[in-house]
């Protein structure tokens, strides 16, 4: 990473009327990075992204790509190539006409642009496609299209406004990879937007997590699913068990259950209620008196169950158990099908779990 | 401390900075406002201007409405205006619907051609059913005993009036209750039929509160377009004066300007409320239909489809006979008593009415109609619709786009004599010249052309703009290679739709012509006048038959521009 982040924003804010769709955001992009702004729909992450790209003006606030201030400059002087949910392809140009959009207009020669189109068709994986109309292809290909579009200028930029969404399932999955690959290989700064956190999740360096114009974390996937910064983001990404509890120095309860936790925020010393955030798959489960396989006895960690319902998803199932210790709130967990096949687990079968006090979070 | 900091530097607002081809289309945008302002809102602005003054130019207040009011001969025709435009709206409406019903929701074979016979009233002047009229029933008309038979002593008049204004606005209101029939959601009707439910009761419990947002339109749009007409009271009317015949008597044949504004302005107020009430409706109707409805298809039904073809057909041959009647007359050689076929009408009025002239005027006229038409009001479109920027100048060009719609011709016309025929007006040369009406006909046909382009232009992905910004095409080049050939046949319809008004109107031009440049609607409109009844027919006839064959050639027209710009469609 440089020294100078490649795009920087420095407390940039939207407002559209009374309505404040962005407020003090402020963020740094590094050369190269992939990143994705993710939230729920109308938290600013597609207005944040049209700023980016001078489609929209900021109420305030400056935005800087590689040294420069460009927060004034109309979207026709910026430095980006742009990807739209809707493709926006040209359906009356051919695949290389679309491809070669934005070549003719710079007074390239014919050859080196012909050049230029067969290299981006075969980079996006669709070569020989000149003479086609985008019509003709299926989305997952016109996609592509408008991708290599967007290249074909070599921008230092690459904006993609939830380019996955309107494609099917499996489309969408392949596309993601490629896009991933793609990226890496071009090493070119990438912003995506996008409301589907398996998507950020799988393809961002950093994620940004926005909510009502705010930005709740910014971190690597694994950060913001392990720690999460807010209660938003651990409701937001992913699935979490919430239960209310109280904090006396390092002391949780919860019910009638009490553990000691390895690490606490610095609090006063008085006793406070929290909410403790737990995931699903943060539980360990065994069977009740399985011989070696149990949990020690004397585990402060360890609590009885009972499985009130089982919701199956294919290789794991979402189990919604009874704990009388927190009573009267009950948990989520998931377990594997083959778990739960081996201990012929069923709705009413009796479960010992066990807590990963490091893995919770207090709010 | 720092929030205080914050807050004061964020209250400086960011604005971006303009690219030059931005400016270029702010300047477009400005000149298109510009352009609408001279020759719609400046005319219209003569008219109030007008009737406040008095007959030397002073303010006078509200004194011109109230010397009208006290005229017993004007407030005639204004309630003549007012219940013949009613009539003619309680006969034509049930037709219409009867005729619109019979082609959305039946299986009746032949239906495009009973829908195009339906349209023929739109290749002529409204004046072509008053002529035919008076062949059918005038003093010497074929069927004149037995119209008095039936208690109608003479067709001129109220009667003729009502008639042939039926003929001539049915199919306004047939396109408007087509529109309103066909969206219809299948499902309510299968829901209906699961639980049971008469025929009689599915027409009025879904299909009449389905449609009566067309009716409401299509009612209002009738009344004012009768209202507003001026060729059939001039033709048929005799001595039953209406508001439009006042208007032209005031202004051409009085010099009563005052006076006249006053009537022009009593006609604008139908046409206003018809405007604003369609407005709001066509926004309930939009939100009507959801995109998940599945669209109504009739199921055969051999008694009910059967009454519908003779409904249809008893109406078409109505048409028919309107039409036939005119080109019948048009080639006798002298009514009623030498029937033999012959040239002698079309002679006369070609070269002695000097109407071929006014063909040729005619032909300029629609074909500088329909290119400069189509081309401004394609263009300002365009800008309004995909441009950015200038958002002071947008509300005010949307509003000056949809104002014609609630404009008559008549007050158009006259609002162009008030204001282009002033001396001190740096325009006053275009007075009388074919520009002019040519102008003046791009102006009153506006907002359909305007609309036409709107929803083509809508259709489009709202982000090639972005792109082609993005890619540092600037907009114009965009506009050439993509919107331009995508929006083709859309720009084919807006040209062949005014090119056939052109063609056929009269009100907006009759106040603007001189001999040099009258057009062939008007030189029928002087033959009348002056007796030559065989030749006008001749070339009423003549102006349908030369609008058929435009009609021909912009379908032709159409299909070669899609077989060139349109090979993307259909290649999935």
């Amino acid at each position: 990473m440089t020294d100078q982040p490649y795009l920087q924003l420095r407390n940039v804010k939207k407002e559209f009327g009374a309505f404040t769709a962005l407020s003090h955001i402020n963020l740094e992009i590094a050369k190269g990075e992939f990143v994705c702004f993710l939230g729920p729909s109308g938290c600013g992450k597609t207005t944040l992204l049209r700023i980016i790209a001078g489609l929209e003006t900021p109420t305030s606030g400056s935005i800087f790509q590689a040294g420069n201030d460009i927060t004034r400059r109309p979207p026709a002087e910026r430095d980006y190539g742009i990807v739209f949910q809707s493709y926006a392809l040209f359906p009356n140009l051919s695949v290389a006409d679309n491809v070669a959009y934005g070549l003719v207009n710079r007074r390239v020669e014919r050859g080196a642009i012909k050049n230029r189109v067969t290299e981006l068709l075969k980079l996006v994986g669709l070569p020989g496609s000149d003479a086609k109309y985008p019509s003709q292809l299926s989305g997952g290909q016109q996609q592509r299209i408008a991708l290599a579009r967007a290249l074909a200028t070599s921008p230092g930029l690459l904006l993609l406004d939830e380019p996955l969404s309107a494609l099917d399932a499996l489309e969408r999955v392949r596309l993601r990879q490629e896009i991933r690959a793609l990226q890496q290989k071009l090493g070119v700064t990438t912003i995506m937007v996008t409301h589907d956190q398996e998507e950020a999740l799988s393809l961002a360096d950093r994620i940004v997590v926005m909510n009502h114009g705010f930005i709740e974390q910014v971190g690597s996937a694994m950060d913001i699913y392990r720690e999460p910064a807010s209660p938003f983001v651990a409701d937001f990404v992913g699935k979490v068990n919430v239960l209310p509890g109280s904090l006396n120095g390092q002391q949780l309860s919860v019910g009638t259950f009490s553990i000691a936790l390895p690490r606490v925020p610095a609090r006063d010393s008085s006793t406070q209620s929290v909410k403790v955030y737990l995931r699903p798959e943060d539980v360990l489960a065994r069977p009740v008196g399985g011989g070696a396989a149990s949990f020690a006895a004397d585990d402060p960690h360890v609590f009885d169950a009972v499985i009130e319902k089982i919701e199956f998803l294919g290789s794991f199932c979402h189990v919604r158990v009874n704990t009388p210790a927190f009573a009267p709130h009950k948990l989520t967990v998931y377990l594997s099908l083959n778990f739960l096949t081996e201990q012929s687990l069923v709705v009413d079968s009796p479960l010992r779990l066990k807590l990963l006090p490091e893995r919770l979070r207090l709010f | 401390m720092i929030d205080a900091v914050l807050n004061s530097s964020t209250s400086l607002t960011v604005r971006q900075k303009t690219h030059w081809s931005d400016r270029i289309a702010h300047l477009s945008l400005a000149l298109v406002a510009l352009a609408l302002m001279v020759f719609l809102a400046f005319p219209l602005g003569a008219i109030l201007m007008q009737s406040l003054l008095g007959k030397a130019g002073e303010f006078a207040g509200f004194s011109n409405f109230i010397t009208y009011a006290q005229t017993p001969a004007l407030l005639t025709s204004l309630w003549n205006s007012v219940w013949v435009s009613i009539v003619v709206t309680v006969i034509t409406l049930p037709l219409a619907f009867g005729f619109a019903y019979a082609i959305t929701r039946s299986c009746m074979s032949h239906k495009s051609l009973f829908r195009g016979i339906s349209l023929i009233p739109l290749l002529a002047p409204s004046l072509l059913s008053a002529i035919s009229l008076i062949y059918w029933f005038g003093n010497q008309g074929v069927l004149k005993a037995a119209m008095q038979s039936v208690g109608i002593a003479q067709i001129y008049g109220a009667p003729g009036i009502v008639v042939a204004e039926c003929f001539s606005v049915f199919p306004h209101a047939l396109m408007i209750l087509i529109t309103g029939l066909s969206l219809a959601d299948a499902r309510l009707y299968e829901a209906a039929a699961a639980m049971g439910t008469t025929a009689s009761r599915k027409f009025f419990t879904i299909t009449v509160p389905g449609a009566k947002y067309g009716l409401l339109s299509a009612g209002l749009v009738t009344f004012t377009l009768v209202m507003t007409d001026f060729g059939i009271p001039k033709v048929i009317g005799g001595n039953f004066n209406v508001l439009a015949t006042d208007v032209f008597k005031l202004v051409i044949g009085q010099q009563d300007f005052a006076k006249g504004s006053v009537v022009a302005l009593l006609l604008l107020l139908p046409a206003v409320l018809t405007f604003a009430v369609d407005h709001y409706v066509s926004k309930k109707q939009t939100a009507m239909l959801t995109a998940r409805a599945v669209p109504h298809r009739p199921v055969p039904s051999r008694g009910y489809d059967m009454a519908m073809t003779a409904f249809c057909t008893v109406i078409s041959l109505l048409m028919l006979a309107m039409l036939g009647m005119a080109i019948f007359a048009s080639f006798a050689s002298f009514w009623p008593y030498n029937l033999t076929p012959s040239l002698r009408h079309y002679v006369l009025g070609m070269v002695d009415g000097e109407v071929g002239e006014g063909f040729v005027n005619s032909l300029k006229m629609a074909s500088g109609t329909a290119l400069f038409g189509t081309v401004l009001v394609f263009f300002s479109a365009y800008l309004l619709e995909k441009t950015k920027g200038a958002g002071w100048l947008r509300a005010p060009v949307r509003m000056l786009a949809m104002l014609p719609m609630a404009v008559p011709g008549l007050v158009l016309g006259l609002g162009y004599i008030f204001f282009f025929n002033a001396l001190s007006n740096p325009l006053n040369w275009l007075y009388h010249t074919t520009a002019l009406l040519t102008l003046c006909t791009i102006v009153h046909f506006y907002t359909t052309g305007h609309l036409t382009a709107v929803t083509a232009l809508k259709a489009l992905d709202g982000e090639f703009e972005a792109v082609s910004a993005s890619l540092k095409v600037p907009w114009y080049k965009t506009f050439w290679r993509v919107t331009l050939p995508i929006c083709t046949p859309a720009l084919v319809d807006i040209a062949r739709y005014f090119f056939i008004n052109a063609m056929t109107t009269i009100s907006a031009v009759v106040f603007l012509y001189s001999p040099e440049t009258k057009v062939a609607s008007i030189a029928i409109l002087n033959l009348d006048e002056a007796g030559e009844i065989g030749a006008a027919a001749a070339m009423a006839v003549m102006i349908a038959g030369i609008s058929a064959v435009a009609t021909g050639v912009f379908m032709l027209l159409a299909r070669l521009v899609d077989r060139r710009t349109q090979a993307w469609r259909g290649t999935r």
